[in-house]
């Protein structure tokens, strides 16, 4: 990642904000944050009209790529993959002359309802939580950009009540000013199975 | 007649000088018209016997406060509000009147006189305190509306206070009256359908009147006035309310009972009404004059004579009145919870003595309750008291507030109770929808439209809608358009859209109007008049019909969907443009083969990208699932999209 202030682009979907627990009050907190350009997918295009050029004029403009979601089957809501069927265009994010997104950094912060135990070989889920994103991990590849280990919250349907959101939102504000200021261990956090748990040698001062 | 002419514009003309600058200094428009009084009676010598005969007429604007004070009071609202009602409005009203009767008592008056007294003080200035919460936007703070549930119980508590100051009556001052004023008698004889009935009956006849008004208001106004409504004569329905209220004030004094007890229950028997805000805003001009007169003539009145030779007793009593209000209102306060600088808000802005004190007085003195030189220095109190009140509000605004503020700025924000009205001009069949997509999501609706038959269709399926003409200022200010977040104009007029579009923005430019556009030249029109979002009544139908028609030709229909989106991104993407050229144009006629030159383009771009996505070197919106291209299929191997 280059040096100081990396300029991060937060591509947030959540359907329905009036029953988030966790994801609104997180994205509060990313618009609070400097260097961050956080957009609400669903409020922008609540029709689904992507405007492909100011999207990608937008990833242009940013260093970081994050999408924000709840995870839904195993994957991103409906608009975050609506938005990479249109926004990634042939030529732009891939192609003979498709390099925009080269160089950049890109990753996925979510909250799942299982369990971490349950997203494992030998959890009902079968697949840990990064394996199940590969999708999203080849499409950086592709486009040449660098994909680090999700920022994930499990047990999200209980994570309010069980006073951990708190300590979550800290987590990320800190991420995002690793992310922006250069100091986080990206080598480190390409490998990880998922990037909160670690954040002090993560994070270098 | 000259007479007439001369003593009218003398009137007038104090009123249109004094409260105007009276509120331009703050003291707000009660004090200027009692300021006007002082001028042009004791200071000028201008008017002089007639005023008191002017008062009796005057008092019907106290009649018709009190009828509008009905309308504002639906029985649901009443039935929500009891609690501080009679609490806190109750207590407010009894413990004043017993702290000052008991202070008069221990002076040495009987207890009638000091029971009277007590009352007139207790009451305070329902002009002055809601005009100043509204100046000072003082109305939603928690010390505003428990102030406003005070005030509304003593509106309701003059009634009967006024129905119990004839039993006070001292005996010697009628013997006095009687054998002094002769001439009086005839006034006393008033036409009287009572006179001499006995007891029963005349109790039975109270009770008939009651019910008139009471049965006959629910049942017999709706339909004089939708007929009065069909004729779309306004002065005629200006007419039928002033009609209303003189002949329900005229059966009440025929029975010997108060003309405003019975305004008043009418007004509560059509608060409910679909003409509610009509009459409001019919009745209010008038009201507003007549108390206005009234006011005057309590200046003119004032006696400076008693009040040079009175000024330490008169001047001690205000002050005391004053800080017996506070420090009862202070205790109600505590007891209430009432935090804060609220509880200061509520304590001082309580604290004067009120119009209905100066009523109450010559109403007492025509009962002899009240002797005339006692009557004349409790008038100078109440008038003094409300002279001092802009000065209680300005040591809450510059002393007590500041204090407060630091504290406050740290708690929870207020419970919010009520969301932002949303008013609706025009509830035919196109701001009908609008309504119907607002009620439904919860939010409060005020539905205003000048079909009486519309109106009353509406009310049938439960929609809360008033008859009147919603681009008339006064209707909407009766419907709430100061506190209202928002304005909807779906009128069928466009002209009338527009002027509507171009008052609110110029009177209340805090209120969001969103406007219903007959075609593209009223939308530019209401654009350029202010509105916040306006849209062509036909423009999304049709293109919701054109998708049809396209599925219908063969497009598939998620292609005919995203058909209709480039059409109407595309003209999105060029309003702005059409209409700076069409001003240009509405400007000067030369511009108008630019204008036409624009549409031209919007019709050139429209149709390059409704084009298949294979000529899209023409147009980038025709956008979207792109596959990679078929030939060097090799070289992107590395793609995941084919």
């Amino acid at each position: 990642m280059a040096d100081a202030t990396n300029k991060i682009l937060v591509l947030y979907a959540h359907p329905s904000q009036e029953r988030s627990e966790i994801n609104k009050p997180l994205f509060r907190a990313t618009q609070q944050q400097e260097n961050v350009t956080a957009i609400d997918l669903y409020a922008e295009y609540p029709t689904f009209r992507i405007n492909i050029d100011k999207e990608q004029q937008q990833l242009r403009d940013h260093d970081v790529i994050i999408f924000m979601f709840p995870l839904y089957w195993y994957s991103t809501p409906a608009i975050l993959k609506e938005w990479q069927d249109l926004v990634l265009e042939y030529d732009f994010a891939y192609g003979a002359n498709g390099n925009a997104l080269e160089g950049k950094t890109f990753m996925c912060a979510i909250s799942a309802g299982g369990s971490e135990t349950a997203y494992q070989a030998d959890g009902y889920n079968h697949f840990t939580l990064r394996e199940l994103l590969q999708p999203l991990e080849q499409t950086a590849r592709l486009t040449g950009m660098t994909y680090l280990a999700p920022f994930a919250l499990f047990c999200a349907r209980s994570a309010f009540e069980e006073n951990r959101l708190q300590s979550h939102i800290e987590d990320w504000q800190r991420i995002l000013l690793a992310l922006s200021n250069g100091t986080l261990d990206i080598a480190q956090a390409t490998t990880l199975p998922k990037l909160n748990g670690n954040l002090n040698t993560l994070i270098k001062d | 007649m000259t007479a007439y002419f001369i003593q009218a514009f003398i009137y007038l003309s104090a009123a249109v000088i004094a409260v105007p600058l009276a509120k331009r200094l703050g003291l707000g428009s009660v004090l200027g018209y009692l300021i006007a009084g002082v001028v042009i009676g004791p200071i000028a010598g201008l008017v002089g016997s007639e005023t008191s005969t002017l008062q009796h007429f005057a008092e019907f604007g106290v009649v018709m406060m009190l009828f509008l004070v009905g309308l504002e009071l639906e029985p649901r609202m009443l039935w929500n509000m009891r609690h501080k009602l009679i609490g806190l409005g109750g207590l407010q009203v009894g413990l004043s009147t017993l702290v000052v009767m008991g202070i008069a008592f221990a002076f040495g008056f009987n207890w009638s006189i000091s029971l009277t007294v007590g009352m007139i003080f207790s009451l305070s200035s329902t002009a002055i305190v809601l005009q100043t919460f509204n100046e000072k936007n003082l109305t939603k703070t928690e010390g505003g509306k428990n102030a406003f549930s005070v005030l509304l119980f003593q509106d309701i508590a003059v009634i009967p206070m006024l129905a119990l100051i004839p039993l006070l009556a001292l005996p010697e001052l009628i013997a006095k009256a009687q054998s002094a004023a002769a001439t009086a008698a005839e006034h006393h004889e008033e036409i009287s359908l009572v006179a001499g009935l006995p007891g029963w009956a005349y109790g039975i006849v109270v009770l008939l009147a009651i019910a008139i008004v009471v049965v006959g208001g629910h049942y017999l106004s709706r339909p004089l006035f939708r007929y009065v409504a069909s004729s779309k004569l306004r002065e005629i329905f200006t007419a039928a309310a002033l009609m209303l209220v003189i002949g329900i004030a005229a059966l009440m004094s025929l029975v010997g009972l108060s003309p405003a007890l019975g305004t008043f229950l009418a007004g509560v028997v059509l608060a409910n009404s679909e003409f509610r805000h009509e009459l409001e805003s019919v009745i209010e001009p008038f009201k507003g004059l007549l108390l206005g007169l009234f006011f005057i003539t309590v200046g003119a009145g004032i006696d400076f004579d008693v009040l040079a030779s009175n000024i330490a007793p008169v001047m001690t009593m205000t002050l005391g009145v004053i800080l017996i209000k506070v420090t009862v209102l202070l205790l109600l306060a505590m007891i209430f919870k009432i935090k804060n600088s609220d509880r200061w808000l509520f304590a001082l802005s309580l604290a004067q003595a009120g119009e209905f004190g100066f009523v109450l007085l010559s109403y007492t003195v025509q009962n002899h309750v009240i002797p005339v030189d006692l009557a004349q220095i409790l008038s100078l109190v109440v008038a003094l008291s409300m002279f001092l009140t802009p000065g209680l509000f300005i040591l809450f605004d510059k002393v007590i507030l500041p204090r407060y503020e630091q504290t406050e700025n740290t708690r929870a924000p207020d419970v919010i109770d009520e969301k932002g009205t949303v008013i609706i001009a025009g509830v035919g069949r196109f701001g009908q929808i609008v309504n119907r997509l607002l009620v439904t999501n919860g939010f409060k609706t005020v539905v205003l439209d000048h079909e009486a038959q519309q109106v009353e269709n509406l009310r049938k399926i439960n929609t809360k809608s008033f008859y009147g003409d919603a681009t008339q200022p006064d209707l909407l200010h009766t419907a709430g358009i100061a506190e209202a977040k928002m304005l909807v104009i779906a009128i069928d007029n466009p002209d009338r859209a527009v002027e509507l579009t171009e008052y609110i923005k110029h009177t209340y430019p805090n209120v969001i109007v969103l406007a219903r556009a007959f075609d593209r030249s009223s939308l530019y029109r209401l654009r350029k008049a202010g509105a916040d979002f306006m849209v062509s009544e036909t423009f999304h139908s049709a293109l919701q019909l054109g998708k049809h028609a396209l599925t219908k030709l063969g497009v598939h229909p998620f292609k005919a969907e995203q058909q209709r989106a480039i059409f109407f991104e595309t003209e999105m993407a060029h309003k702005d443009t059409l209409y700076e050229s069409w001003k240009m144009f509405a400007e000067d006629d030369k511009h108008i083969v630019h204008y036409r030159d624009m549409f031209i383009q919007l019709e050139e771009t429209l149709s390059a990208a409704m084009k298949d996505e294979r000529y899209r070197s023409f147009s980038k919106m025709a956008r979207g699932w792109t596959p990679p291209p078929k030939e060097n299929h090799t070289v992107f191997s590395k793609s995941e999209a084919d």
